[in-house]
């Protein structure tokens, strides 16, 4: 066992999906073609001024809230200042001196049962830098699509102790913002952005370790990856009696490893002070309460819900509520009238399984709530055997309307006695050897001569009218 | 607060700001800046104990607007006024030490 | 001829109804004067010759305005207010290409109005200076005597209308830069309480001081072109919401039982003995016609010089570091060069001294371990200032005082010395810094140069200010008096 103990703190900067940028009344729109959402105010023109966006603040309330923390009643903007070519001013708003929300927490379970509360220091609100790409031949390009869209960073107290606490942590914070609605937070896109601080102390140090940055990890497993490399790295470093660098570090795929960026001469100086081309935030009681009376439901108690209102087990509700589209997508169907067991389970399986086989998310799918409900109601009210459900989920992933692929396909389950009772009769008569087993005791037979009418029928026959026939016409027997 | 601005510091500001002064220039804005402190240090005798700061005379609070986009269309116009560009972005140097 | 000496908007406006004179005439008229001019007072950076008679002829097409005084008038801009499609440099050679591609709001509000831009006045680089010296397209001499300054940094605006080249320009104010120019040059110049102008397109000096306001040779004249520039506007969230009067109507009630205070500070020793003077006599007249005039203290005035070297400096640095050679202006490019390089080459070779000294205190006072020192005390002694004058307004209506510590000075004699040349904005800044109104009218004359009376009123009260001027400039009738030269 190590006698080291491992520090972690982790910004997060997540994305807002507003419809206008957060001081200019661009658009905000992901993949466009470059330099198309941006006007004067976007490129830091001469003589521009900013105009904030009150959905934006108001997403940053709503991130503290669901993040159970304080929000701050006084707020000012702050300038950070750094020359930077994806940063057309030179500066940043954001709120540096007084964040929207401080001191909350995140409640992570760990694998052991046990759950630990996440710190979270603060969260504010501030705009994000447009994009640079790199030619390799000399020079590079910038694109102002992204500045200025609105972004919450969320600072976490360093009380995370392992990479797989701070996995759980990340896991936990995206699902927690992602059911207030306020970003899409996908790390593919970018609109969930992932930096890292870690340092290693020998335990009882009485002082931190010198702290490793880890930029812009692109998933919740490289940021565990990392972690679990970076922390092994400084315990050797610290074994080797050497000393940790101060230093800013980037992960490395492929070898599962950090490689050095830029060792940091002393601290950053930004030169922040009030912004003067904004007014003053006062954010009143009545002001929270509206707020938090726009919180959607959590994912918490989408579960407790789940589990009270529609006897879901506990695994299926949370695997429901994994991501915010699978439980609105849930709700949807549910609502439509389908069985709430029935699609739970289409769900976790067929469901998840077509979005896993085809690497897609829900909502990129062809795949309806409607049609989903619709195929569940044509099981529950037995038009169609849950066998010829399975052609008929294939037909609505292809975004084909349930009831009409099943007349169109002749998919209609037989359950009509009168056409029923001579195919059975008829399987009966040519097993003579069940008939008796039957008669003997044995249960099995009805389960081999069920088998029997619905290989005869294609599998087209209603199993819970051909087993009430099959019992009435045994007895005659 | 400082008696005047050593010149070490006066380097560090100016590479701060982007700003690029030979040791002649530097020795010239040195002293300029210095005399300038000099002037700022009158409000030393200034007791401020408690004051609160004013960064603001405007009296407007909670000014925010309505989260509505509208596209500028001004593109093509802003892409003209720089120096250079390529493939519709901003044609820079070669950004080395990458940071986002 | 048009002779703007003995014009006014309201005759100018009549001649334009009763066709004597067409709006593409008179803008010719200010475009030949305009030019004629250069040469002497290099009062304009550009001359819009083109888009200044295309703006006319379209205006005569639709016809005058009969209910609106500024239609058809030719107005001269500051160059730190963005017109589109005209170049806009902020006397700086970082924008000396820079073509905007937006108008100011104040520009849309007078073009609505049916002005004509007749062109870009000069200035001190980026509004940072007091003289007009330190522009990068040369100096702007004062209108009375072509070796003094006009002052600065609206000294092109300045001494065109006291020049009579134009008859109204817009200037812009962060620390006496209306009010100092029009006192040099004998003219009436407002800076507007903070909040009442849009500062949507003014090139940013200091944010929390900035205003634009109009630089005129009557006082009527100024009230009506600040009403015509006022409001609340959604793309500057600093103003604020207050009702624009009719800033005119009440101008001729007199100054009876008007409660004037005057600093004491502001007749300190190191003021020009000369300029307090004229301003005491001006002030005894007010006392004449009834107006109730006692002595007031600002005792923290003092400090607004230092307190606001530190804070406007302190935006400014900031302001300027989107010059940078990437998105437009000036860009010192190079083949093979660095980042680093492109930055530090443009911006050294796009700004000039005065730029650059302020650039460096402001960044000075910003960074880490000189921020509470410097930029807040200096925020604190602000507040200090604020309450002076709340104090004083508990029970005046107005202040009065001098504009300038001296009359202008010689072309070239401060140069080198900039806390001298900081030194003269003694009496205009604590008016930025607590974000009140001020004006400064000709109070009278020192060795041939005029004297500016600084009348200062309450956040948002510029009627009164005016109603305090107009008493004195109808009892003086100094506008009247004018340089010799008519171009
Ligand atoms: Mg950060
Ligand atoms: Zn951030």
């Amino acid at each position: 066992m190590s006698s080291f103990e491992t520090t972690i703190g982790l910004e997060v900067h997540v994305e807002l999906k507003t419809k206008s940028k957060a001081f200019s009344l661009s658009p905000v729109n992901f993949g466009d073609p470059a330099n198309e959402n941006t006007n004067v105010i976007d490129w830091g023109y001469p003589g521009v001024l900013p105009s904030a966006n009150k959905g934006a603040l108001e997403s940053g309330m709503m991130a503290a809230l669901a993040l159970n923390a304080q929000i701050t009643r006084d707020v000012h903007w702050d300038r950070k200042n750094y020359f930077y070519p994806d940063n057309p001013k030179s500066y940043q708003v954001t709120q540096q001196q007084t964040p929207i929300g401080h001191d909350g927490y995140v409640e992570i379970k760990k694998e052991d049962g046990t759950s630990k509360r996440i710190g979270i220091k603060e969260l504010h609100v501030e705009e994000d830098a447009g994009k640079n790409s790199h030619s390799g031949k000399g020079y590079s390009l910038v694109d102002l699509n992204r500045q200025g869209t609105p972004l919450v960073e969320i600072v976490s107290q360093p009380n995370i102790s392992s990479p797989d606490e701070a996995y759980l942590y990340l896991e936990k914070l995206r699902q927690l913002i992602q059911f207030t609605g306020i970003s899409d937070v996908k790390m593919q896109e970018g609109s969930m952005r992932v930096d890292i601080n870690i340092s290693v102390r020998p335990i009882g140090a009485e002082k931190y370790g010198t702290k490793v940055e880890i930029k812009n990890v692109n998933s919740f497993q490289y940021a565990k990856n990392a972690l679990a490399y970076e922390e092994q790295r400084q315990r050797d470093e610290l074994m080797a009696g050497h000393i940790i660098g101060q230093e800013t570090r980037r992960f490395d795929e492929p070898t599962k490893s950090t490689i050095l960026m830029r060792v940091k001469e002393g601290a950053d100086d930004y030169r922040y002070f009030p912004e003067p081309d904004l007014p003053v935030i006062h954010v009143s009681d009545e002001w929270i309460k509206a707020v938090k009376s726009s919180l959607p439901e959590t994912a918490d108690d989408r579960i407790a819900r789940y589990i009270n209102k529609f006897a879901l087990s506990k695994k299926e509700a949370a695997v429901l509520t994994q991501t915010l589209e699978m439980a609105n997508f849930y709700d949807q169907v549910v609502d439509d009238g389908a069985d709430p067991k029935r699609t739970a389970n289409y769900l976790i399986g067929d469901v998840n399984a077509y979005l896993n086989e085809t690497q897609l998310d829900l909502q990129d799918t062809k795949l309806t709530p409607g049609h989903l409900s619709g195929m569940i109601k044509l099981i529950d009210n037995g038009t169609i055997s849950t066998k010829q459900a399975k052609k008929v989920f294939t037909a609505i992933t292809d975004g084909e309307e349930p009831k009409a692929y099943v007349e169109k396909n002749g998919l209609v389950q037989l359950s009509d006695p009168n056409k029923l009772t001579p195919i059975i009769n008829q399987i009966l008569d040519d097993n003579q050897q069940s008939i008796d087993d039957f008669k003997g005791g044995k249960d099995r037979a009805i389960g081999y001569l069920t088998g029997q009418v619905m290989k005869k029928t294609h599998g087209n026959a209603n199993p819970k009218i051909v087993h009430e026939i099959l019992l009435a016409e045994l007895k005659k027997r | 607060m400082s008696e005047s601005l050593p010149r070490e510091d006066a380097a560090h500001v100016a590479k701060l700001a982007k700003l690029h002064f030979n040791d002649q220039q530097l020795n010239l804005f040195t002293g300029q800046l210095a005399n300038i402190l000099d002037l700022v240090e009158t409000l030393n005798e200034v007791d401020t104990d408690g004051v609160k700061p004013t960064y603001t005379v405007s009296d407007n609070i909670n000014v925010l607007r309505e989260d509505v986009a509208v596209k500028s269309n001004q593109k093509n116009e802003l892409l003209a006024n720089a120096p250079e560009t390529q493939d519709g972005q901003i044609k820079v140097p070669a950004i080395i030490d990458e940071e986002s | 001829m048009t002779d703007f000496f003995n014009e006014n908007l309201t005759s100018l406006h009549k001649k334009l109804v009763d066709k004597e004179i067409s709006a593409t005439e008179l803008t010719k008229e200010a475009l030949n004067k305009s030019k004629s001019s250069q040469s002497e007072i290099n009062a304009f950076i550009t001359i819009d010759d083109e888009g200044a008679l295309k703006r006319a002829a379209e205006i005569d097409a639709v016809g005058i305005d009969p209910d609106n005084i500024l239609s058809g008038i030719p107005f001269a801009i500051k160059d730190n207010i963005v017109t589109k499609g005209l170049k806009t440099t902020a006397a700086s050679h970082i924008l000396d290409n820079f073509v905007p591609v937006y108008d100011a709001t104040v520009i849309e509000k007078l073009n609505e109005l049916g002005i004509v831009t007749i062109g870009k006045t000069n200035m001190d680089e980026f509004a940072m200076g007091g003289s007009t010296e330190t522009s990068y397209f040369g100096k702007t001499a004062n209108a009375w005597d072509h070796t003094k300054v006009p002052g600065g940094s609206s000294g092109g605006s300045a001494s065109s209308v006291a020049s009579g080249v134009i008859p109204v320009a817009l200037g812009s104010d962060t620390g006496g830069s209306i009010r100092q120019p029009a006192a040099f040059n004998g003219i009436v110049g407002l800076k507007p309480t903070y909040g009442r102008v849009s500062r949507w397109g003014l090139i940013a000096f200091g944010s929390s001081l900035d205003q634009i306001g109009p630089l005129t040779r009557t006082v009527e004249d100024n009230a009506r072109v600040l009403a015509a520039i006022s409001g609340k506007d959604q793309r500057d969230t600093t103003t604020e919401d207050q009702s624009v009067p009719d800033f005119t109507k009440g101008i001729k009630k007199g100054v009876k039982d008007l409660r004037i205070g005057v600093p004491k500070e502001y007749f300190a020793k190191g003021i020009d003995e000369g300029v307090k003077d004229v301003v005491k006599k001006a002030i005894a007249k007010y006392e004449s016609s009834g107006a109730k005039v006692d002595e007031v203290s600002l005792p923290h005035s003092k400090y607004g010089i230092a307190a606001y070297y530190i804070l406007a400096s302190s935006e400014a640095s900031s302001n300027l570091e989107r010059f940078d050679g990437i998105r437009y202006g000036f860009s010192a490019r190079q083949d093979g060069q660095t980042l680093e390089d492109l930055y530090v080459r443009t911006r050294s070779e796009g700004f000039g001294d005065e730029v650059k000294r302020r650039i460096m205190l402001g960044t000075f006072a910003l960074s880490a371990g000189f921020y509470d020192a410097y930029f807040k005390k200096a925020a604190q002694v602000r507040t200090l200032i604020v309450n002076d004058f709340a104090k004083v307004f508990e029970n005046h209506d107005i202040i009065l005082g001098p504009t300038t510590t001296s009359p202008a000075f010689d072309l070239g004699s401060e140069n080198d010395d900039p806390v001298k040349m900081y030194m003269n904005d003694l009496l205009t800044i604590p008016l930025n810094l607590a974000g009140l109104p001020g004006m400064s009218i000709n109070a009278g004359f020192t060795d041939g140069l005029p004297v500016g009376l600084q009348i200062i009123g309450k956040r948002f009260d510029e009627s009164t200010i005016y109603k305090t001027a107009y008493a004195f400039e109808q009892d003086s009738q100094l506008f009247t008096k004018h340089p010799g030269v008519n171009f």
